[in-house]
């Protein structure tokens, strides 16, 4: 399995083993319990749930839903996704459960959330514009305005995809090669440095990532074989 | 259990050394140079505490070749050794960032027996 769906509880910081701080992200991974298993390793995929519903809340899932639990034997959860088995994932069907022991020898992951929405914003705020560069000097009334959108008879267009005010956030956001600083797998906490998308108490999709070890190999001047691919090349 | 407040813990000092401010105390501070560690002995008036849990930090002045010097520590970092306190000063406050404004005779805190 290479990835589990996770829950961001808040950052804070810890300390490193040489006694540097490190800023880091306290997420709560799993125990993901699978629902549903399609395909053959290596081309298969794994359903995986996350968060059971409450007693309170069992009401509001659907019938077809709640067969489709049944199916696995497996509570209601609030959330599913996909994931791609491997080749150690041999056997794995629905009812079983994934828990944080996946990430065990992995240095690095990618997280994936919904970034917090920013609702309709400049392009300052959304692209990173410097706004005017002084406050005086004629400056009016223009100070986070992006300024010109474009040239004059010709094209007598504005260019498509040119930067400008618009909706920022509430959408899918990726960080890559994050570092795995500790683990609590006793209280499923997987402690990640630096900041995750989304607000606290998100939910984020946690993925090995081999990019650093790529890169080190690289400069070593191994050859890096991806674990990801390594089961694919094996078979054929 | 709060699970921010659980890894905290996890990284907390659970004996964290006792003084106050005012206190004039020396930090012994273990530093890293290359492949050798060794230990450092700073000194001087702890003049304020800040923040909580693992975030906490405390302040220590001193006047060094005429100059005043201030340095900040993390309470619970693994590198802040041992504190000890030297002399213990009779203050009314919690920060005693007057004594910023203040050299010589002025400076001096009354001793606490």
């Amino acid at each position: 399995m290479i990835g589990l769906i996770g829950r961001k509880l808040g950052m804070t910081h810890v300390f490193t083993e040489n006694g540097n701080q490190a800023p880091v992200t306290v997420v709560e991974v799993g125990p993901c319990p699978v629902v549903q298993v399609t395909g053959e390793n290596g081309k298969g995929k794994a359903q995986l749930a996350f968060d059971p519903i409450t007693k309170k809340d069992e009401r509001k899932v659907t019938k077809p839903l709640r067969g489709h639990y049944l199916k696995a034997n497996v509570k209601p959860h609030r959330f599913l996704r996909e994931f791609p088995l491997e080749e150690a994932d041999a056997g794995m069907k629905a009812g079983d459960s994934v828990n944080l022991d996946i990430f065990k020898d992995v240095h690095y992951v990618s997280v994936s959330g919904i970034s917090k929405g920013r609702g309709f914003a400049g392009v300052m705020k959304r692209h990173g514009f410097k706004g005017a560069q002084t406050m005086s000097h004629g400056t009016h009334e223009n100070f986070r305005h992006g300024g010109s959108i474009g040239m004059c008879e010709e094209p007598a267009r504005v260019h498509k995809g040119m930067k400008m005010p618009g909706h920022f956030g509430s959408e899918k956001v990726t960080t890559l090669n994050l570092e795995i600083i500790k683990m609590f797998p006793e209280k499923n906490l997987l402690l990640i440095k630096g900041a995750a998308p989304g607000p606290n108490g998100g939910v984020l999709i946690i993925e090995r990532s081999d990019r650093r070890e790529k890169k080190a190999a690289k400069v070593a001047g191994t050859k890096f074989v991806n674990p990801l691919k390594a089961s694919k090349r094996k078979g054929g | 259990m709060n699970m921010i407040d659980f890894v905290e813990k996890e990284y907390m000092k659970t004996e964290v050394p006792e003084f106050k401010i005012g206190d004039t105390v020396r930090v012994h501070m273990r530093i890293v140079e290359g492949e050798k560690e060794r230990i450092q002995v700073v000194e001087g008036v702890a003049i304020a505490r800040k923040h909580s849990g693992i975030r906490e930090t405390f302040t220590i002045r001193k006047i060094s070749s005429g100059i005043g010097v201030e340095r900040i520590f993390p309470l619970h970092s693994p590198r802040v050794e041992k504190i000890e306190v030297m002399r213990s000063g009779i203050v009314r406050r919690a920060k005693l960032y007057f004594l910023r404004d203040r050299r010589g005779k002025a400076a001096r805190l009354k001793e606490r027996f």
